[in-house]
């Protein structure tokens, strides 16, 4: 973090005022099971950018220039306790790279701004690297993300020795249990696995942290609307009893299912962030991309163009459209993930 | 083999080479009278064509006889034992040094890509790679062997001894060839380990292992060299007939009397019988190097065993 825009002694004199739900605060608004414990958010993204330098693309190999590429400006997004907030933003726009600053981990050509706080806690880069495993965890997308030559118990129980890999082997085999794994499962390589098996090894990965953020990228790709919706249950049951999730999705349907509320992601920042309660009534919708999103869903109208505004297409929805951010892609239609893992029970052979 | 064995016979059969003419001397070539030229040709089938040599060569292999080396006078399979005896210490020396090193140095400079260390490695590796190594064992004869003394010149035994020589002395006689060797070898490994290294770092499965908190060391540990073992036993495999090429070279040059030097002495001298069975030796044994490692692969990849435990 290279610059600090937020005091502490700012963040928690805004807090320490109760607000009402309905009002902005935090550049969002509330949805009714959001609340603040402890008189903070669990998780507070404020003015996040990230930008790259590298040799210009476009240019030709011997005349290309360092130029700073950036991929996030000005972001902010809050995860209270209790809630799954889901970030809505067509495929590549850069909602990776949000989940890769969160547990701090940056690519040397990066270049970071903003601050993030951590359950009240303003955290530098070391900070975020040390919660990795110890407070905030990942749920990646795909079985990729397994060692392809280590037996799954090995991987959810993760790196530890002695008494405290004794500890954890218990704790994999009672999430084995809940999840409703066979003990065989242990002993199988992540090819054998099937693609519903592997998306529950994946949350274990994450679960056996005992975390209290989860942060989730894309975690039920190419499945249907309602296999996707029970897929998540999981994260669901896990905000319920106290943690908060971060949902990264394409899938503004997916979201609006399971998420309390939605941050609409366009062009490297966040436009819009709401209950999912306000995505009933565009009114209450304040900014025209996340109207238009609205108007673009299949029970309504499909109106593209509705307020005047295209969803897809490069057509500028917003003054502060970006140049860097590009073409967005159609969210709610498209749900065929081309990094997709199969069907349900289908096993995944790469 | 049988492919290697033709070639190889076709080849030192079309050479223009008399093999009369090199296995007695230019001097006593001259001086021979044209009976006993006849007669030498005779009894080397100098004469007859190549194709029919190469059936009636065939006839006897299959039947266990690969013939006699026209420069040895000794049968080929004596030949090349006796020599393969010799080189194999040194073979097997280079190759674990240019396996281990490199492999080692290939790991360290992609875990650490970018840095002080990385670019070391990489410059020595490109130096190493570009250098031929017939000359890199002539700098070092001059350094350690002229120069300093640490050395031997050459040979596997000091010069003019005969009966035991201790294998200390046979030791001493194989380092600098043996390093030399594997000189080139770790720079090939290591260029190779560090891209395979670079590429296991920047999957998705490293990804996550650093989103739950593990360290670089822990990383590297449990998952880097698990997945490097593989494209590491590839190399290792393949790295045998390199090292075998080099090792005519550098046995040239140190005057090692090993399979090396005997195969060029065989194709200079028009010895075919005995090229063939070097060229089978040398083809048997990075054949068995290959299949060791596809056994390996098995062992240690789990997608390719073949039974697939299922559980549902």
């Amino acid at each position: 973090m290279t610059s600090m825009m937020d005091t502490r002694g700012d963040y928690e004199l805004r807090h320490r005022h109760a607000h009402v739900d309905d009002e902005a605060h935090h550049h969002h608004t509330h949805a009714d099971g959001s609340h603040h414990h402890g008189g903070h958010h669990l998780l507070a993204v404020e003015h996040l950018s990230v930008s790259f330098s590298m040799y210009d693309p476009a240019a030709s190999y011997f005349a290309a220039r360092k130029v700073v590429v950036p991929v996030i400006r000005d972001l902010s997004v809050s995860v209270h306790e209790g809630e799954v907030l889901a970030v809505v933003g067509a495929s590549g726009s850069g909602k990776t790279l949000l989940a890769d600053s969160i547990l701090g981990l940056f690519e040397p050509n990066a270049r970071v701004e903003g601050s993030i706080w951590f359950d009240g806690e303003r955290c530098s880069s070391a900070d975020l690297a040390r919660l990795r495993g110890r407070g905030v965890s990942l749920v990646p997308q795909s079985v990729t993300h397994l060692d392809p030559l280590m037996r799954v118990g090995d991987q959810v129980v993760g790196a530890a020795t002695g008494s405290r890999r004794r500890e954890r082997v218990e704790r994999m085999r009672r999430l084995f249990e809940r999840y409703g794994l066979k003990p065989e499962v242990e002993r199988l390589y992540p090819h054998e696995l099937s693609g519903g098996m592997a998306r529950r090894v994946l949350l274990m990965c994450a679960l056996i942290d005992e975390p209290r953020l989860i942060v989730a990228d894309e975690p039920t790709p190419g499945l249907d609307l309602e296999l996707a919706i029970r897929a998540l249950d999981d994260l669901r049951a896990f905000a319920s009893s106290g943690g908060g999730v971060l949902l990264i999705t394409h899938d503004l349907e997916l979201a609006l299912s399971v998420a309390d509320r939605v941050a609409v992601f366009k062009d490297g920042t966040v436009v819009e962030e709401t209950s999912c309660a306000s995505f009933n009534d565009p009114e209450k919708l304040r900014h025209p991309f996340s109207r238009a999103l609205w108007h673009a869903m299949p029970e309504h109208d499909f109106a593209a163009d509705a307020d005047g505004c295209a969803p897809r297409g490069d057509a500028p929805c917003s003054a502060d459209a970006a140049p860097a951010g590009g073409v967005l892609g159609p969210i709610s239609a498209a749900r065929s993930d081309s990094r997709g893992g199969g069907t349900e029970n289908e096993p995944c052979r790469r | 083999m049988l492919a290697v064995s033709f070639v190889t016979f076709w080849l030192v059969g079309n050479s223009p080479i008399d093999p009369v003419q090199a296995n007695v001397g230019q001097v006593a070539y001259t001086t021979m009278s044209p009976d006993r030229r006849e007669q030498l040709a005779e009894r080397w089938d100098a004469d007859t064509p190549v194709l029919e040599r190469y059936a009636a060569w065939l006839g006897d292999a299959v039947r266990g006889d690969f013939g006699e080396s026209l420069r040895y006078n000794e049968p080929v399979v004596t030949v090349v034992a006796e020599r393969f005896a010799s080189s194999v210490a040194l073979l097997a020396a280079s190759w674990l040094i240019a396996g281990v090193v490199g492999t080692t140095l290939g790991v360290v400079a992609g875990v650490r890509s970018g840095s002080v260390l990385d670019r070391m490695v990489r410059g020595y590796c490109y130096v190493l790679s570009a250098t031929p190594t017939f000359w890199l064992a002539l700098v070092a004869l001059m350094i350690f062997s002229v120069y300093l003394g640490w050395f031997p010149l050459g040979f596997s035994v000091p010069i003019g001894s005969t009966g035991e020589v201790s294998i200390w002395v046979r030791l001493h006689h194989i380092v600098l060839p043996a390093l030399v060797l594997s000189l080139t070898g770790i720079a090939n490994v290591a260029l190779h380990t560090r891209e395979k290294t670079l590429d296991v770092m920047a999957t998705d499965y490293v990804r996550l292992a650093r989103a739950r908190g593990e360290g670089a060391r822990s990383i590297v540990l449990r998952h880097g060299l698990r997945n490097l073992i593989i494209p590491a036993l590839t190399l290792q495999c393949a790295q045998i007939s390199e090292i075998f090429g080099g090792s005519i070279l550098v046995e040239q040059v140190f005057s090692y009397p090993g399979l090396g030097q005997a195969a060029v002495t065989a194709g200079l001298g028009g010895d075919a019988p005995l090229l063939v069975g070097i060229a089978l030796a040398s083809a048997a044994l990075v054949f068995a190097g290959n299949t060791l490692a596809n056994v390996l692969y098995g062992l240690v990849d789990p997608r390719l065993r073949g039974e697939v435990a299922h559980v549902e």
